[in-house]
């Protein structure tokens, strides 16, 4: 059997699998965070919540209404777009002029409220969720669990739509307009709050379908947001606040880098990224892809 | 002079930044199809006035009408529409976008607009550098590219604060045959301006403007005899 560096090839090629679904959901949800900063100024502390809402709806509507999977995959984006909207009508639009410390009450207060609620209903030891793609391939060098495989293609794939869109298209071009000058775009005749709602929307419906995606690879608890937002935070910073590029490179590299610390040195696995953020920091405060004000 | 000719009239127009008072009772007209200038000190609030009729300062009382539709209790986005654009003062280039992004990014609103070719066709270079990011390119050419972005919409009142801030004479004299261009085309253009001769050369009237108040107003021609009458109010 090949080793590299001491480490069987088929136990690399696993962990660098995990890697790359932990770097999935880093990306989709650090791609999120960045675009409803970029456009709102807001630092969405429920992403994670939503994220787990996500995953709850999905569960709900499996076991309540037989709904399947890949049913559950388009519906559960679309009603939490429809709830984000709402939240950013009634309750974060009065916020804009204020303290960003009201901003960070607001959604961090919702999240508590959120993954609370769960918890009271549902116990926070966990539901599974059936794998919908049961089996896998073997590749020769390691064996492929499908799931996995499609989780990666679907998060990169939601990933480049979303840069495609944000990057090549018209209604992109307002949004990084808005994201410059939002006021020089509203004198064009652009209705900026409305795109402002939108774009809260699209963030949630991003977290929502990796809430998803993640069900069947672990359980759905009311807390599997909160355990990973906190590194799609320094995903973020790391990549640079406000870059589409930059959040989804470094959300697959970092999930990877994590992982591969796990295989050559698991203690220091938990900190890595933190510890990548801290000299990103050091050595380049606007992230690795931001733009220099 | 009916008040169907006003392509803008401003009565007792009050603006507030915050607790301070900024405007304290504009009041103006400008006639449409002709070029008026808002002439005056640093801190007089004519770029305040410019971001008043845009309906970017937020709070301003007072009648504005444009077109003859009061737009004072509306937002920057629904008066655009009524037929008005505005290239302010920092020129506001997005530094996300290129410059053919810029070029494009305001919607029509109305048909009768420069076509994307005869915006070229009057700013060659920007043509040049259309793949550049927006804010890449010279001074000159960020001003062109403000003034020339507005032209497509179809808006045919323009405000325009301070187009020739900071230019080279050259560049200054082909944003002057701009104006007269869009004069001839019937536009109406309202144009903050420190340089008297450039102001001169191209306006039909001009408003003093001073302590948020427009204290005079003189027809060009006015000035052209006596240009020293507005020593009184810009003279340091």
């Amino acid at each position: 059997m090949t080793d590299i560096f001491g480490i069987p090839l088929p136990a690399l090629m696993g962990q660098l699998t995990l890697g790359l679904i932990n770097g999935a959901f880093y990306a989709v949800l650090s791609l999120g965070l960045t675009v409803i900063f970029g456009m709102l100024r807001v630092i969405n502390f429920t992403h994670g919540a939503q994220f787990t809402l996500g995953a709850f709806g999905a569960w709900m509507l499996l076991n309540y209404f037989k709904i399947p999977y890949w049913v559950s995959l388009v519906i559960m984006p679309l009603v939490m777009a429809v709830l984000g909207a709402l939240v950013e009508r009634l309750l974060l639009k009065r916020l804009y002029e204020m303290n960003h410390l009201f901003q960070l009450l607001l959604t961090f207060g919702l999240a508590q409220m959120i993954e609370g609620t769960l918890a009271v209903v549902y116990g926070s030891s966990g539901k599974p969720y059936d794998n919908p793609m049961p089996g896998g391939v073997d590749l020769g060098f390691m064996f492929l669990p499908y799931y996995r495989g499609w989780v990666v293609v679907a998060s990169l794939s939601a990933c480049l739509v979303t840069w495609w869109a944000i990057e090549r298209t018209r209604l992109g071009a307002y949004l990084r307009a808005s994201t410059d000058n939002p006021e020089l775009v509203r004198t064009f005749g652009i209705p900026v709050p409305h795109l402002m709602t939108m774009t809260y929307a699209f963030g949630v419906a991003l977290a929502a379908l990796a809430g998803v995606l993640a069900g069947p690879i672990d359980q759905v608890k009311p807390s599997m947001g909160s355990g990973l937002i906190i590194t799609v935070f320094a995903v973020v910073v790391i990549g640079g606040v406000g870059s589409i590029m930059g959040s989804i490179v470094t959300g697959f590299a970092l999930g990877l880098l994590e992982s591969l610390t796990k295989v050559y040195y698991p203690p220091a696995s938990s900190v890595v990224i933190f510890l990548v953020m801290a000299i990103v920091i050091l050595a380049k405060p606007t992230g690795l892809f931001g733009r220099q004000p | 002079m009916t008040a169907t000719c006003a392509a803008i009239e401003i009565k007792g127009l009050q603006g507030y930044y915050g607790p301070s008072h900024v405007l304290h009772g504009i009041d103006l007209r400008v006639p449409a199809g002709q070029v008026v200038t808002l002439l005056g000190r640093n801190g007089a609030g004519k770029t305040t006035t410019l971001r008043a009729i845009m309906g970017l300062l937020r709070q301003r009382v007072g009648s504005i009408r444009i077109n003859g539709k009061e737009t004072i209790g509306l937002p920057p986005e629904r008066i655009s529409p009524i037929g008005i654009a505005y290239c302010p003062e920092e020129r506001g280039i997005f530094p996300s976008l290129n410059v053919r992004e810029n070029l494009m990014l305001p919607p029509v609103l109305m048909p009768g607009g420069f076509s994307t070719d005869e915006v070229i066709a009057m700013f060659p270079r920007l043509a040049e550098r259309f793949n550049s990011p927006g804010t890449k390119l010279s001074g000159g050419e960020q001003q062109m590219l403000a003034i020339a972005r507005i032209l497509r919409n179809g808006c045919k009142i323009l405000l325009l604060d301070e187009p020739t801030e900071g230019l080279a004479p050259v560049i200054v004299q082909q944003i002057g045959d701009v104006i007269q261009e869009l004069k001839r085309r019937g536009y109406t253009v309202l144009l903050v301006e420190q340089r008297l001769d450039f102001a001169m050369s191209v306006a039909d009237l001009h408003y003093v403007v001073e302590h948020g108040c427009v204290v005079a107003q003189f027809s060009n021609d006015e000035l052209l005899a006596e240009p020293g009458r507005l020593q009184k109010y810009l003279g340091v």
